[in-house]
């Protein structure tokens, strides 16, 4: 069972950093316009 | 009008510092990604523009570019160009703080749904461990674990519950989030005082799973509103609320109405609404007053003659004196009488408060009894407190607080795609509970543009040269006509008279349009107005032929179906007009109306619905214009055309969009729909508890089962919520 000591960790600071790139997300104003993101991944120009 | 005016946009430019200014654009017709491509390629082509992009969800635009030569009116014209209609943006005040709201509930949803599961992913081995052969160290670190993510994690989710619930029992009253603020802050505690004495239980997973759930309804309930009100603000701000300010004598500008003060003059043209209240100092013309009065006949407007926003200006130009807010204006009065109506609407409590306010003492109460009965049984006070905190967590509201806010959120998307946006959380349950409905008739039955009644009568040919000739006036009679004649190419050389009309020479015979006298047709006019009285008069002569035409408001293309099916779901109408009776009453006769009363005044309006609310009708008022905001605030319900004056739209329950009525029966359906299935919800909740209660009474529950019966109530409330997106037609 030390293998926890390693396992445990390693779990919370994954799960961790998926709060902390959304929070992120967040902050940058990704969920501002949810539609036209819909939009934009499949226009042309840019 | 010589005077060419300049159009001043500072009042909405932010300054960014470093050389940059921004500026947002509500835009009119955004609704595809070739829009959004087509604008942004647009803007960007201009010099010194550095950021040109398009919100698809909000429909604006937001711009920045380098200071200097570049005037924000080029943005306005270049967007004219690409085929949009665009106008400044100034984010209010309350729309701002609903975002950062909005963006709150957010983090604490992030925060609380991270901890959820992780904690579920230490609960899982601790639940199997628990009848297999986990060694009691490990319980223990697994649950000192839980409690390291799951009681920091709860303090900052829990914020919006516990903020919310501390000022209910600040003002000693209770809603849902004392129940649910205790029922987290014992299971939370009692959990720590387990895990402290080694004990096998620990509820750390079903406190967090039940704070996630109750965001996510949270969430949902808070968008609703915002995306209503971004939608409002941007109509408000397209309705292009300008002004023609005079800098000087002979220098005009026009500003916003935001910009405009008390004591500045301002340009009022034909054809145009007048955007401010103020008195009349130069100039004579005809106004329109039926935004505010609801009175069709036009006023003669000449100095000393006080005109309101709304009021729309007939034949000449008016110089206006904008006053400062008097005391005894009919703004002024119309004020008055909307903050007592709001003050009373106020006094409804919502479904959700209703049920929390059943809810909660009983809950309390069943906890308390069963501490006590398992004491009086002969159980140590440890387990009987310990048994009475699990009753308290499997009959907290999880369920009870998302059953309401997803049917808010599915039918208000369902309202929204049928052109009805809603204004107010509660106005769903409102609505479904009205049983009379009271229309005005000005704007709300009719149209606010004028339509010719009389085009049959009248030759293909003379209609379109007439039409062609309107063309060149700026009367809002004569652009009905050109309108009605479906008119493109105005005729060369044709002279406008004020106040009379057109003329201009057309294959060597003089045609003009305008009034009857200015035709030679006033007494062919006298004998048409006996016949309908209601309609303004146009004339149109062509040599010695004259021809009359008959402008006024039509009714809404659907409304006496929409009316026929009113009556048929069982809603009593009725018309409440600030109009003369001659006017209603052919409107109401042509609807099928019984029920109708005319040249009612605001403050009889609201006599009106006083005394129907006294026989215990539940009264929907639909009207727009400036009369009938105190009586849309004191009806149960309310509902307004978006073309009203803003004053109005601001205090409706819901508004609709475009010509058809067809709106205001399809969100009585969907409120119907949606109050059925909020009920049907509350009563899956309590349902679903109901069945755990005794369990955890009995001092069965385990934090498995506190789980799976939160999860379990709260998916099936959802997934119920669907159903409000469609109704069943009958």
């Amino acid at each position: 069972m030390e293998v926890l000591v390693i396992l445990v960790p390693l779990a919370l600071s994954l799960g961790l950093a998926g709060l902390v790139a959304f929070l992120w997300s967040l902050k940058s104003g990704q969920y501002e316009d949810l539609d036209g993101a819909a939009w934009r991944a499949i226009s042309d120009d840019d | 009008m010589a005077m060419q005016a300049t159009r001043d946009f500072s009042h909405y430019v932010k300054d960014l510092g470093s050389g940059l200014k921004h500026i947002d654009l509500a835009v009119e017709g955004v609704s595809c990604a070739g829009c959004m491509a087509k604008i942004e390629r647009g803007l960007s082509a201009l010099p010194d523009v550095t950021l040109a992009r398009v919100n698809l969800t909000n429909r604006r635009v937001a711009l920045e570019w380098k200071q200097g030569t570049l005037d924000p009116a080029r943005f306005i014209d270049r967007l004219a160009e690409l085929g949009y209609k665009a106008y400044p943006f100034e984010t209010e005040r309350a729309e701002a703080s609903e975002a950062e709201q909005s963006r709150f509930l957010l983090r604490c949803l992030a925060v609380a749904a991270f901890a959820t599961m992780n904690v579920m992913m230490l609960s899982i081995p601790v639940w199997s461990g628990n009848v297999s052969d986990m060694l009691p160290e490990q319980r223990d670190f697994f649950h000192w674990l839980s409690a390291l993510i799951a009681l920091p994690a709860a303090a900052y989710a829990g914020q919006p519950f516990f903020r919310s619930a501390w000022s209910a029992l600040c003002t000693r009253g209770v809603n849902m989030d004392v129940p649910i603020s205790i029922g987290v802050i014992l299971a939370l505690g009692m959990s720590l005082v387990e895990t402290v004495n080694h004990a096998e239980h620990a509820y750390f997973d079903a406190a967090i799973m039940l704070l996630t759930f109750l965001l996510v309804g949270r969430f949902l309930d808070q968008n609703m509103r915002r995306r209503t009100r971004a939608v409002a603000g941007n109509l408000a701000a397209l309705k292009a609320e300008t002004a023609t300010k005079f800098l000087s004598a002979e220098e005009i500008t026009v500003v916003p109405v935001a910009a405009i003060q008390p004591g500045d003059v301002v340009l009022l043209r034909p054809g145009e609404r007048c955007a401010v209240d103020g008195t009349v100092i130069d100039g004579r013309s005809e106004i329109d007053q039926s935004l505010i009065t609801g009175e069709t006949v036009h006023v003669p407007a000449e100095q000393g003659t006080p005109v309101y926003a709304g009021s729309l200006n007939m034949s000449g130009s008016l110089r206006v004196r904008v006053s400062a807010a008097a005391e005894g204006t009919l703004l002024a009065e119309i004020t008055r009488l909307l903050d007592n109506a709001l003050q009373a609407r106020s006094r409804y409590m919502r479904l959700a408060d209703r049920a929390s306010r059943l809810y909660a003492p009983v809950v309390h109460a069943t906890a308390l009894v069963t501490v006590l009965g398992w004491v009086l049984l002969g159980a140590s006070w440890h387990d009987a407190i310990v048994t009475g905190v699990a009753v308290l967590i499997i009959t907290c509201p999880c369920a009870l607080g998302l059953a309401i806010p997803t049917v808010q959120t599915v039918a208000s998307g369902a309202m929204f795609k049928a052109g009805v946006l809603l204004n107010a959380g509660d106005a769903i349950e409102r609505l479904a509970e009205a049983d009379h409905v009271v229309f005005d008739k000005t704007g709300t039955l009719t149209l606010p543009e004028l339509e010719v009644t009389n085009a049959a009568e009248i030759p293909a040919d003379v209609f379109s040269l007439a039409g062609r000739l309107a063309l060149s006036s700026h009367h809002p009679v004569a652009s009905a006509v050109a309108q009605a004649a479906n008119a493109r190419s105005p005729l060369i050389g044709a002279v406008e008279e004020p106040g009379q009309g057109v003329r201009a020479e057309f294959d060597g015979v003089e045609i003009r349009l305008g009034r009857p006298s200015f035709c030679g047709a006033a007494a062919l006019a006298a004998a048409r107005a006996d016949v309908d009285p209601e309609a303004s008069i146009v004339a149109f002569s062509r040599g010695e032929e004259k021809y009359l035409f008959a402008v006024r408001q039509g009714l809404r293309p659907d409304a006496k179906a929409i009316i026929t099916a009113l009556k048929r779901r069982g809603l009593e109408t009725e018309i409440l007009s600030g109009d003369r009776e001659v006017a209603v009453r052919a409107a109401a006769a042509a609807l099928g109306i019984a029920e109708w009363r005319a040249g009612v005044t605001p403050a009889d309006k609201i006599a009106r619905i006083e005394q129907l609310k006294r026989q215990g009708r539940k009264v929907m008022m639909v009207g727009d214009g400036m009369n009938d905001a105190p009586s849309l605030a004191a009806a149960h319900v309310s509902m307004s055309p978006i073309s009203a004056a803003h004053l109005s739209q601001s205090t409706a329950d819901l508004v609709f969009l475009g010509k058809p009525l067809a709106p205001v029966l399809a969100a009585i359906d969907f409120a119907r729909q949606a109050l059925h299935l909020m009920r049907q919800n509350l009563l899956l909740a309590i349902a679903y508890n109901a069945l755990a209660v005794p369990l955890a009474i009995a001092g069965l529950v385990t934090p498995l089962i506190a789980a799976a019966a939160m999860s379990g109530s709260s998916i099936l409330v959802m997934l119920n919520a669907l159903r409000a997106r469609s109704v069943r037609r009958s």
